[in-house]
């Protein structure tokens, strides 16, 4: 009986396993082998050569991307997080039902369109002829650069994470009980202390994920920092174009997409940790 | 009602049989007539196998073009590495890489006497470097251009963009733009620095020298862009100079009506050489060789001088006649006139044109290296 009822779930669960095995398991264990081959006359050969590593890990410009992706990544991770948790509130708490039906309706249209469209159309925006140039003009301020700066990535970034953030926040607000948030105002919380106290503490897992999220898009988007960015400083994604680019290195690249990988492992560990852990006291 | 039914039934089972004997026995006429139009694999950079340059071709030989579109030489090159001998029939290449695809047995030898050597605009197209080996043919030079110093006139003078001085503008901080690709902006650099025909044979220190010469404009810089992005700076203003192009994209832009315009400054500039060849192993040779041959005649050169992608000079004598009888505006706008200051063919003669290579004695991973640290900086 039990050797049964395992089989009619390992045949509901193979399908996912043969997926994961089929183009995630193979294809990480492939880029690893290549990244101890060798590039002969424009072509990989296989080998088992530590030069790919020695090299790419031994190359300062390698590290300045490495840790200035990080950064940038975090950074937009923390500001879309900040921008998204007042709008999420309110459509959890404050917006009607039906209200807030629409507005995560209206948050899911921007991925009708292709995220490459929808950056390009910065360039509208933001070009030091653009509207919002235009618009600080009528108040005696700017032209401000804001094309191929940092400020500039992080806008492609947010582009990208925002309305993401908005929708994993406010779902996640939505489903927590209001008579804890009654109680807690019935003993003389402040609004404040409320959402400090108890809405945060509440949707940790949620907002730890949404975090998660914005920062695994961030750190692996390559068209934010190369077309708004101005590819000043590269990130990882564009050191990784550069290298297939020139040379066609694609076992240096493969290191490089090893880096991002081992470093999006480490963090989504410890994330989901922080994001599963029970508070003190808690059984 | 069910007999009508049947009928209805029986009618529209005979009508599929007819419909499927139709298609098959019409089928081996329809692969004949397909079998007429030969398709000739093209492995170009964007552009060259488009209606405004093979359009023409196409419809006069029954042939249709199936372009692969690369970007940069290596990638050429390595398209080329991992695809069967034949995949591709006619492969547009840079200069440079046409000694690297005839030393690692990509191209066909080609007869010399097909071509129309005594036409050329100037005696080094007759030989060009790298396009012969022991006295034998291996590519075809079919258009050139070339790059300079690229600017907005509204902010860069004419007389200011006769020096690469004019990137260190104080008042283009933020606003000189590079092409990615650290070949023509590192070849600049060390035209700057002096090195004159031996900007690609640098020692250690000249190379240390152009090392510094790029770094000290790195302040000034406002971005490394791909051609899409190199346009839009351009167009936009975001970009008020570029390094490493030339008309090849402001041409496009100034057709437009754009203020921009290129130069050939006073330290020299680089000559980008697109070269025709045919895949080794390739059943299509003849037609191949047909239409290098037609981008050679005279209405091929005023194609490859329109071509809407970007623009090339003409390199045949009779091919420039033609431009400037059918497209004089085209013709006045780069300079292909003799006794124009820009004529392409006048700076090739007063020595101030360098053919572009590849570094002589660092390797292309040393310049690639720097170029991936200078954008970090």
């Amino acid at each position: 009986m039990t050797k049964r009822l395992d089989l009619y779930a390992l045949t509901w669960r193979l399908p996912i396993i043969l997926w994961q095995l089929v183009f995630f398991v193979g294809p990480v264990l492939f880029m690893v082998a290549i990244s101890f081959f060798v590039v002969r006359n424009y072509r990989m050969q296989p080998a088992f050569d530590f030069v790919n590593w020695e090299k790419m890990l031994g190359r300062g410009y390698v590290w300045d991307s490495y840790w200035y992706t990080l950064f940038i990544a975090s950074l937009s991770a923390a500001i879309a997080m900040l921008i998204a948790f007042p709008a999420a509130y309110a459509l959890a708490f404050r917006a009607s039902e039906n209200l807030r039906r629409w507005a995560i309706f209206l948050l899911i249209i921007p991925f009708f369109t292709s995220y490459l469209v929808r950056t390009f159309s910065w360039y509208v925006i933001l070009a030091e002829t653009g509207v919002l140039n235009a618009l600080l003009g009528y108040v005696g301020l700017g032209p401000y650069t804001m094309l191929n700066t940092h400020f500039g990535t992080v806008v492609g970034y947010l582009t990208l994470t925002l309305p993401l953030a908005v929708i994993l926040q406010t779902v996640t607000m939505a489903n927590i009980d209001r008579t804890l948030i009654e109680a807690a105002r019935n003993l003389g919380c402040k609004p404040l202390a409320t959402i400090w106290r108890v809405v945060i503490p509440l949707s940790k897992t949620g907002l730890i994920i949404a975090a998660l999220f914005c920062f695994i898009l961030s750190f692996g988007d390559f068209i934010a920092p190369f077309y708004l960015g101005g590819s000043q400083e590269p990130t990882l994604p564009i050191l990784i174009l550069d290298t297939t680019k020139s040379g066609q290195q694609w076992p240096r690249a493969a290191v490089v997409a090893i880096m991002m990988m081992l470093t999006l492992f480490a963090i989504a560990f410890t994330a989901i940790a922080l994001a599963y852990r029970k508070p003190k006291g808690a059984r | 009602m069910s007999c009508d039914k049947n009928k209805k039934k029986q009618f529209l089972r005979r009508d599929v049989l007819r419909l499927g004997g139709g298609v098959a026995l019409s089928a081996p006429f329809v692969s004949r007539a397909w079998a007429q139009t030969t398709e000739i694999n093209m492995l170009a950079w964007y552009g060259h196998g488009e209606p405004d340059i093979v359009g023409a071709f196409e419809e006069a030989n029954n042939v249709k073009f199936v372009p692969k579109y690369y970007a940069g030489g290596d990638n050429m090159l390595a398209l080329i590495a991992q695809s069967p001998p034949g995949t591709y029939d006619l492969i547009l290449s840079d200069a440079e890489f046409v000694q690297q695809l005839n030393a690692l047995g990509y191209i066909e030898e080609l007869n010399a006497a097909d071509y129309p050597f005594d036409d050329m605009l100037h005696p080094d197209f007759e030989k060009f470097p790298g396009h012969w080996a022991d006295d034998k043919l291996f590519s075809m030079m079919v258009r050139g251009g070339h790059l300079g110093v690229s600017y907005n006139t509204n902010s860069v003078s004419a007389e200011e963009a006769a020096s690469y001085d004019a990137f260190w503008k104080p008042e283009l901080e933020g606003k000189v733009g590079h092409f990615d690709w650290h070949l023509p902006s590192l070849g600049m650099m060390s035209l700057k620095n002096g090195n004159g025909a031996g900007l690609w044979d640098l020692d250690e220190d000249q190379w240390q020298a152009v090392q510094e010469t790029t770094m000290s404009l790195r302040q000034q810089v406002g971005g490394f862009f791909d051609y899409g992005g190199t346009f839009n700076g351009l167009k936009n203003g975001e970009m008020q100079a570029m390094v490493g192009i030339g008309d090849w994209i402001t041409g496009v832009l100034e057709r437009d009506g754009a203020p921009v315009a290129s130069v050939i400054p006073n330290e020299g500039g680089i000559q980008w050489t697109e070269s025709y060849s045919i895949g080794i192993g390739s059943e299509k040779a003849d037609i191949c060789k047909q239409f290098i041959q037609y981008m050679l005649s005279p209405e091929g050169q005023v194609k490859s001088a329109q071509m809407a992608a970007y623009p090339g000079f003409c390199i045949t004598k009779a091919g420039r006649a033609m431009l400037q009888e059918v497209d004089p505006k085209e013709a006045k706008r780069s300079h292909q006139m003799e006794g124009m200051p820009n004529d392409p063919i006048a700076l090739i003669n007063e020595g101030r044109i360098h053919y572009r290579d590849i570094p002589q004695q660092q390797s292309l991973e040393d310049w690639n290296d720097f170029w991936s640290e200078y954008k970090n900086a």
